[in-house]
């Protein structure tokens, strides 16, 4: 038994120690705002916040996040208004939509760390995250945008 | 496929209030209740069959909710938002009581497949004509109320307003407008362009909220009590079979409920689900981690022959000499031998695949006699057709619910997924839910075929092109369905190649063999992409040979202002399905993209040193594209630094969708231009995942600009037209910027990317 604070909520989940957080999220805690891209960590689909850092939840063994605490794309805000949320809607990024749970959840951890991001700081740190529809140039703007609006800590 | 064509003319509107089906879909059913029939499909909608069959529809209930149904498959395109909002603009409709409600897979629909980038082109009048007609019906109900002449009032805002000032909203109306015979389709009012007020804006889309928040439900997230996941291991040979595997140390593994053979295959592959071993468990991780101890040993099958650099050598081999006749005008061959000057040079473009961001999904349930399934798909007909067919049972048996598609690219036209996911839920009778893997996704896709094109011209004393023969071989798509097809098909050549839009008085365009050794597939602008690159790459080649311009060559190529056909040069041409009449070959147009790209990013400027403009232009699925890319080369590598495009795509519904899928289908080129590349050893595909299969990433993407041209003509295709010019456009700037000549793609093989 695994024990773990999941978007503010303790929680306690059975599952062997190696499996990844991704499938515990989606397959046994039926919460599927995460996405699988790839399972080997090189297209931050699956991108969630363990103590405010970003992870790759697929490759991210279930036993380490015991004690943790857990945010996912249904957690980062109360009905849709963490400021990357905000942005990625006055830009329209999404295209299909799939990828995109890990692109905000990637963004809102950019901001975090830093909250005027250059152009090349938003590539390095987004080039972890694909989308295959080819919503770049939008992610990178709506980035700008919610900088503007993330507060400083 | 892209060859279906459907007319989209005479439609019949039906008032289906009273039917019964409403509450298959979840909508309450009083109220008025719009549909129509498509002519070319039968108008006995049989709402009283109990199938749940319906046709395209509106309905407008009491409280004044408007839903309307979106029978195509959301991907990433907009279309769920596109298409209701051209309904609702006609209906006068306030866009925040509109629902967009998915339609069931239903041949009454007409052809559902999403693909062919054609939703917007054969269903913008039809949903002009629903709106309008229930707007009159309102206005109708209207004016017997309130017992005024119909010419007094008007439909507004989501209400009915006369003359006087008085009004009734659209859900007051509901009951009475339900009672009424829809008008004559012929005698609609249309609204004015000018008074559009959701055609032609950037409106967001309906899915925002659920994507902003994690609530969307792809193939993928399907969710059901008692659900089993599938993982399966398929032949890594195209044509292999299983020939013993270990059930037992997969059985073993925690989660695992059960293991089972796949059935066995042979060609045709079509749809068919492929051969296999299917672990199913409890959850993904469980079912993926057994699958790796299977040990499945395979049978032998010749195509593990298959080396797709040795087949590459012999295509490139065989487009050296003349090939079957396709198209040609004068004597192109005494012409060349007669010419000042002459250029050659081959191209070729490798397998691809389409590896959209979600890996395909389905899960089916099987219970008394009744199939269902709920699948990223973008052809839910052909979903229910090949499923019936293939476990035996009636296409009334299966059910087919369509979830939104992380990405289609074509590679979700094809149900193999959803055949697997009813073949398991039928042998374990419960819920199962198959879950590709990447590694499934890359390794057993239907693949952009491998090709090589040659291209020749001669050139007189002025630098003008006096001769040209163009020639393309690649394994046909033909051959997934035939199983024997061995050379490509006129439909295949009429994507960027039997259509080569010049007018010149020695051409030949002539075609080779090629067999196909995996599935072959369709892939966003198909062989478009093989065709615009090489074209595009010649005429580049050809106005350095004669010390001009690109785009002057292009012009002089594409000569006077005129429709062309090249069926009277002998082509089969199928303009995807339409006809010349409705979408001509405009060479004004294309000419016009042209100079508007170079008008637009300034490519006719000088550049930095190591820096140069590369420009391209293609028609394809009706509608024109220009392209002009910037990049830098320094040390062997390439940096794409801006990409600038126009596109005349006749009228334009959802701005701001076009362009996004501008932008979306450019990165796409750019991918294909720079990384893609699935290579075959010992039959088998070498890659496996986004590491070594590999797309455009963040810090690879330019800056786009998408300049739209104003046009009032029919609406073409939007969402692949953007691919087919990118890659000619990069290798030409490679070749300004550095002098280096990018023949093979991608351009990874040769510089840093
Ligand atoms: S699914 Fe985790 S990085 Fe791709
Ligand atoms: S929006 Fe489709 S993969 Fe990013």
């Amino acid at each position: 038994m695994i024990t773990f604070t999941l978007n503010g909520k303790p929680t306690k989940v059975e599952a062997e120690p190696e499996m990844p957080l991704l499938w515990v999220i989606r397959d046994l805690l039926n919460m599927t705002g995460t996405k699988y891209g790839c399972g080997l960590g090189v297209c931050g689909a699956c991108t969630v916040h363990m103590d405010g850092q970003p992870i790759r939840a697929c490759a991210t063994p279930v036993s380490v996040i015991a004690g943790k605490s857990v945010t996912t794309i249904e957690g980062l805000s109360k009905d849709a208004s963490h400021p990357v949320q905000q942005a990625w809607a006055e830009h329209n990024v999404p295209q299909c939509g799939y990828c995109q749970s890990g692109q905000m959840m990637s963004a809102a951890a950019l901001l975090a760390s830093n909250n005027d991001p250059s152009d090349s700081d938003i590539d390095n740190y987004m080039q972890g995250n694909l989308c295959r529809c080819g919503t770049y140039p939008r992610i990178k703007a709506a980035i700008k945008t919610a900088a503007k609006f993330v507060e400083v800590k | 496929m892209f060859i279906e064509q459907l007319q989209h003319h005479d439609s019949v509107m039906h008032n289906i209030s009273r039917r019964g089906f409403l509450k298959t879909l979840g909508i309450a059913g009083s109220g008025l209740v719009l549909g129509v029939t498509l002519p070319s499909f039968s108008p006995a909608y049989a709402a009283e069959s109990g199938n749940g069959e319906m046709n395209l529809f509106v309905s407008i209930d009491e409280s004044g909710e408007v839903n309307i149904i979106c029978h195509r498959s959301e991907m990433g395109q907009g279309i769920r938002t596109s298409l209701p909002q051209v309904l609702a603009d006609e209906l006068q409709a306030d866009w925040e009581r509109v629902n967009v409600v998915q339609g069931l897979a239903n041949a009454s629909y007409g052809s559902q497949n999403t693909d062919g980038s054609r939703s917007v082109r054969h269903f913008y009048q039809t949903m002009r004509e629903m709106g309008a007609s229930a707007r009159t019906m309102l206005e109708q109900a209207a004016a017997e109320k309130w017992g005024v002449p119909v010419e007094e009032v008007k439909a507004i805002d989501h209400k009915v307003v006369h003359q006087s000032g008085k009004s009734l909203g659209f859900g007051e109306l509901a009951a009475a407008a339900s009672k009424l015979t829809p008008p004559d389709v012929a005698s609609l009012v249309f609204k004015n362009k000018q008074d559009f007020k959701y055609i032609g804006k950037g409106l967001t889309i309906v899915d925002m909220h659920d994507i902003q928040t994690g609530k969307t439900q792809f193939g993928q997230d399907v969710h059901m009590e008692g659900m089993l996941y599938a993982s399966i291991v398929r032949a890594p040979v195209v044509g292999a079979n299983v020939l013993s595997f270990d059930k037992d140390a997969a059985l073993k593994t925690p989660g695992v409920a059960d293991v089972v053979a796949m059935p066995e295959r042979s060609f045709p592959v079509g749809f068919n689900s492929l051969p296999g071993v299917a672990v199913l468990a409890s959850n993904t991780w469980s079912a993926q981690q057994a699958a790796k101890k299977l040990s499945i040993e395979w049978t032998q099958h010749e195509n593990q022959s298959h080396d797709s650099g040795a087949f590459l050598a012999t295509l490139q081999e065989r487009v050296k000499s003349k090939g079957k006749v396709q198209r040609s005008v004068g004597d192109a061959y005494a012409e060349l031998d007669k010419a000042e000057n002459t250029v050659q040079a081959s191209y070729s473009v490798p397998y691809l695949a389409h590896a959209t961001m979600e890996p395909p999904a389905a899960t089916a349930v099987f219970k008394d006699g009744q199939m269902e399934i709920w699948a990223c798909t973008q052809t839910p007909q052909s979903t229910q057709n090949t499923v019936a067919q293939v476990l035996g049972l009636e296409p009334s048996q299966v059910k087919v619910n369509v979830t939104l598609l992380g990405g289609g690219f074509g590679r979700k036209s094809k149900p193999d997924f959803s055949v697997e996911a009813a073949i398991l839920a039928k042998h374990s009778g419960k819920p199962v839910k198959v879950v590709w893997s990447r590694e499934n996704d890359i390794q057993h896709g239907y693949y952009h075929a491998i090709s090589a094109q040659h291209y020749q011209a001669g050139l007189n004393d002025k630098g003008q092109v006096s001769s040209w023969i163009q020639r393309s071989a690649f394994p046909s798509i033909g051959w997934t369905f035939s199983g024997n097809t061995n050379e490509p098909q006129s439909w295949e050549l009429s994507l960027g190649f039997g259509d080569v839009p010049f007018q010149l008085p020695h051409l030949s365009c002539e075609s080779h063999e090629a067999t196909a050794h995996a599935r072959i597939g369709w892939i966003r602008s198909v062989c478009n992409i093989q065709h615009a690159f090489a074209l595009g790459s010649f005429v580049d080649e050809v106005a350095v040979a004669a010390d001009k311009s690109t785009p002057q060559m292009w012009l002089e190529l594409i000569g006077e202002d005129a429709n062309i056909d090249p069926g009277q040069q002998g082509f089969e041409f199928s303009n995807y399905g339409e006809t010349l009449e409705r979408f001509p070959l405009d060479t004004k147009r294309l000419k016009h993209c042209l100079n508007e790209v170079i008008a637009k990013s300034g490519a006719d400027k000088p550049t930095a040193a190591n820096e140069a403009w590369g420009v391209s232009v293609h028609r394809s699925f009706v509608s024109y594209v220009a392209v002009a890319a910037k990049v830098k080369v320094d040390n062997n590598k390439v940096t794409v630094l801006e990409m600038h495009s126009a596109i005349d795509a006749g009228t334009v519904v959802n701005p701001d969708r076009v362009k996004s899928q501008q932008e979306g289908s450019m990165i796409f080129g750019l991918s294909i231009a720079l990384l893609g590349e699935i290579s075959f050893k010992e039959g088998k595909v070498q890659q496996s995942n986004y590491h070594d299969y590999q797309v455009l990433r963040m810090n690879q993407c330019p800056e786009i600009y998408t300049h739209i041209i104003d046009s009032d003509a029919v609406p073409g295709g939007v969402g692949e037209p953007g691919t087919p010019p990118v890659a000619a456009a990069v290798a030409n700037a490679i070749y300004h910027a550095s002098g280096k000549r990018i023949r093979d793609l991608p351009v990874k093989n040769h510089m840093q990317v």
